[in-house]
């Protein structure tokens, strides 16, 4: 009886353990927060693309220094432009909020937690995601967020994208797969018409620092549970050992 | 007034301090002259978990006060302050967060094993009301804490839960009113709720921890079998199948600590966000009144209660359904208070219980699982038609009680403890 209350109970307990699910993206990527030259080719992206509407006013410039392992005077020369801004502050824009929504129609939205949010699948396939579509008032559409309010400020870097009717590799919803070729046949395919100053391969890798640089950044302190994770628990288990060893002892004249 | 028989320390300081505080005759009373039954098991851990949780959560909640800025303005930005600015802030603010679930751990099981071995009966029914009151405020001081980080979840979580009491016919709009101090939450709420979560409710709960360990100390713990230890005792009056608390189950206990402090550290250094049911990933964006979330759910301790909330889709004559959904969610906690009136077996433990006690108990554990599990995601028709289920099966184990307790056959208790 005893036994099988048990069992029902820890049977449960990976149902509640289970992830709460984000929605599926079109593209995935796995990220690696402790690949430094990944993080650091990130922030330069960022720094060069991104800053000019979206702030980590969570961030600070001298923390992903420190964590990402750059030294102060290049980050001073390289990575900060504004000259409001110093080492040690967080990562601000100079635009006001009521400007971005009289650009765009909405504010940019700041991006620290932005991850935390949305999951790295979102922002990752977001990046890859724009394509030309000239019934937007910028020109772009996006896969993931229709009517997405952002310009594709990556266009240069990856050309010019379109959707087009074509055979994929990837799996792309609503098509379906043809067993000859193995390939996906969709009109919703995406393809670089006009290639940029990256092929296609190394614009993924970008956009892969980029969102892995986002990654980081919801979460610095991820680095430094990583780096006291273990420690904490090979004392913990060896203080239960000892407390096994002594609860034992004790409990020899117990009968 | 003094007792001439406390007991005193020989000499020394500690004879000084006796002559004056009665410690040599506390720490006899509650530690080495407590005799607690031999035949604990894994269950039986819960109770000092739930102490260590308790501290963690009070020591974590000090040092986050430091830092933590009660302001609509400032609260949100001050938690992610402490999350990258403060030193250690992140694991402070870390134990604090997967505190809160894992107390709820240790309660929920701690209140099973009570049900499990009935805990609650005579005369331990104080020892199970000061729990229950317990449980009813670390309620009220999880739900005022999710407020404070200031996310979208803290705000339309608490604007959920506070729409609740508006439900009340005639006094509650006035009501929600007076507890959110504002007409919607603003600021204001956060203060209070601030003064609420870090000052009165911690003050009360400690009070009632307290009273709680006096009443179980006053008739001693029940165990695995359900038997009264003290019917047999040797010559010189200690209870035979009794061992004093110190040192027997401290040291047991730090084993039972080491293994949760090992599962509660691997949450908090990998998994803080406890997927996604610890820490929500929509409070990763700041409060926004104007931005409603698409999906509303409470942190998973609440959900169980909140799937019997939304379960109740129907008018009672002039009774309207969200009213009927609160009364039936407050009724689902307020019928754990009679619990020890219920049961009518002539026994304690579920082990010498008959087949309907344990039918019923396993019934009533699933079901609140499964409703604990609705309760997390979106409602739809099938699913609210088995959260209706579940409630009734909830409210079955308790009102059906009286009846299957006295009729089923119990089987023969045992004279002493059978390990």
């Amino acid at each position: 009886m005893k036994k099988q209350l048990f069992a029902l109970l820890f049977a449960l307990v990976p149902l509640t353990a289970m992830a709460a699910p984000l929605p599926e993206q079109p593209f995935s990527m796995t990220p690696d927060i402790n690949d430094e030259a990944s993080l650091q080719r990130g922030m330069q992206l960022y720094v060069n693309y991104c800053m000019g509407c979206h702030s980590l006013e969570h961030q600070r410039f001298s923390r992903a220094a420190t964590d990402l392992g750059m030294p102060q005077d290049l980050v001073e020369e390289n990575l900060i432009f504004s000259s409001a801004l110093a080492f040690n502050d967080q990562m601000r824009i100079a635009m006001e909020g009521d400007d971005g929504e009289s650009w765009f129609g909405v504010a940019p939205p700041d991006l620290t937690l932005f991850n935390r949010i949305k999951g790295p699948d979102y922002i990752y396939s977001y990046l890859l995601g724009f394509y030309r579509d000239a019934s937007q008032p910028l020109g772009v559409n996006n896969i993931v967020l229709e009517a997405s309010a952002m310009p594709n400020v990556l266009e240069p870097l990856q050309g010019v994208q379109e959707m087009v009717c074509a055979e994929s590799d990837r799996p792309i919803e609503g098509a379906e797969l043809d067993p000859l070729s193995g390939k996906y046949q969709s009109c919703e395919v995406l393809q670089v018409t006009q290639p940029g100053k990256l092929e296609p391969d190394e614009f993924e890798e970008a956009v892969y620092d980029l969102t892995n640089f986002l990654v980081y950044v919801g979460e610095p302190s991820k680095l430094k549970a990583q780096a006291l994770g273990p420690k904490v628990l090979i004392f913990i288990f060896i203080f239960g050992v000892i407390a096994y060893l002594l609860k034992r002892e004790y409990w020899r004249d117990v009968h | 007034m003094a007792n001439p028989n406390k007991a005193k320390a020989e000499k020394g300081l500690m004879r000084w301090v006796d002559d004056r505080f009665p410690a040599t005759q506390m720490i006899q009373d509650h530690l080495t002259k407590y005799y607690a039954p031999k035949n604990f098991n894994f269950f039986y851990i819960f109770g000092v978990l739930a102490l260590l949780v308790l501290v963690n959560q009070i020591l974590t909640g000090v040092w986050l006060t430091m830092s933590y800025n009660p302001s609509g303005e400032g609260a949100f930005a001050s938690v992610e302050y402490i999350m990258r600015d403060v030193e250690w802030g992140w694991l402070i603010r870390y134990l604090h967060s997967t505190g809160a679930s894992a107390f709820f751990v240790v309660i929920y099981l701690h209140m099973f094993r009570a049900l499990l071995y009935g805990s609650y009966k005579a005369p331990r029914e104080l020892v199970w009301i000061f729990g229950m009151a317990i449980y009813l405020l670390l309620m009220a001081e999880a739900f005022m804490g999710y407020l404070l980080p200031w996310g979208q979840m803290s705000y339309w979580g608490a604007q959920v839960i506070i729409s609740l009491f508006a439900t009340i016919p005639f006094v509650g709009p006035d009501l929600a009113q007076w507890i959110r101090g504002d007409f919607l939450i603003s600021g204001i709420t956060l203060n209070r709720f601030f003064a609420l979560h870090v000052v009165a409710l911690p003050i009360v709960i400690l009070a009632l921890v307290v009273l709680h360990i006096i009443a179980l100390h006053e008739v001693g713990s029940n165990n695995p079998d359900g038997i009264d230890i003290k019917e047999k005792k040797d010559e010189s009056g200690k209870p035979l199948d009794g061992i004093p608390f110190h040192p027997y189950y401290t040291v047991k206990d730090l084993v039972g600590i080491a293994i949760f402090l090992f599962v509660f550290a691997a949450v908090v250094f990998y998994f803080p966000e406890g997927g996604g049911y610890f820490l929500e990933r929509p409070n990763f964006e700041p409060a926004n009144p104007m931005v409603t979330p698409d999906h509303i759910a409470p942190v998973w301790y609440f959900t169980p209660f909140y799937a019997i909330l939304r379960a109740i889709t129907f008018d009672i004559g002039p009774l309207q359904a969200e009213f009927l959904g609160v009364v039936f969610m407050g009724g689902a906690i307020a019928v754990l208070f009679v619990l020890p009136w219920l049961d009518r077996s002539p026994v304690r433990s579920m082990r010498y219980k008959g087949w309907m006690s344990k039918s019923m108990l396993i019934i009533f554990a699933l079901s609140f699982v499964i409703l604990g599990i609705l309760g997390a995601i979106p409602a739809t028709p099938i699913r609210t038609a088995v959260a209706q289920l579940c409630t009734v099966l909830y409210f079955a184990f308790f009102l059906l009680m009286p009846f299957y307790t006295r009729m089923e056959n119990t089987k023969p208790v045992p004279e002493r403890v059978t390990g």
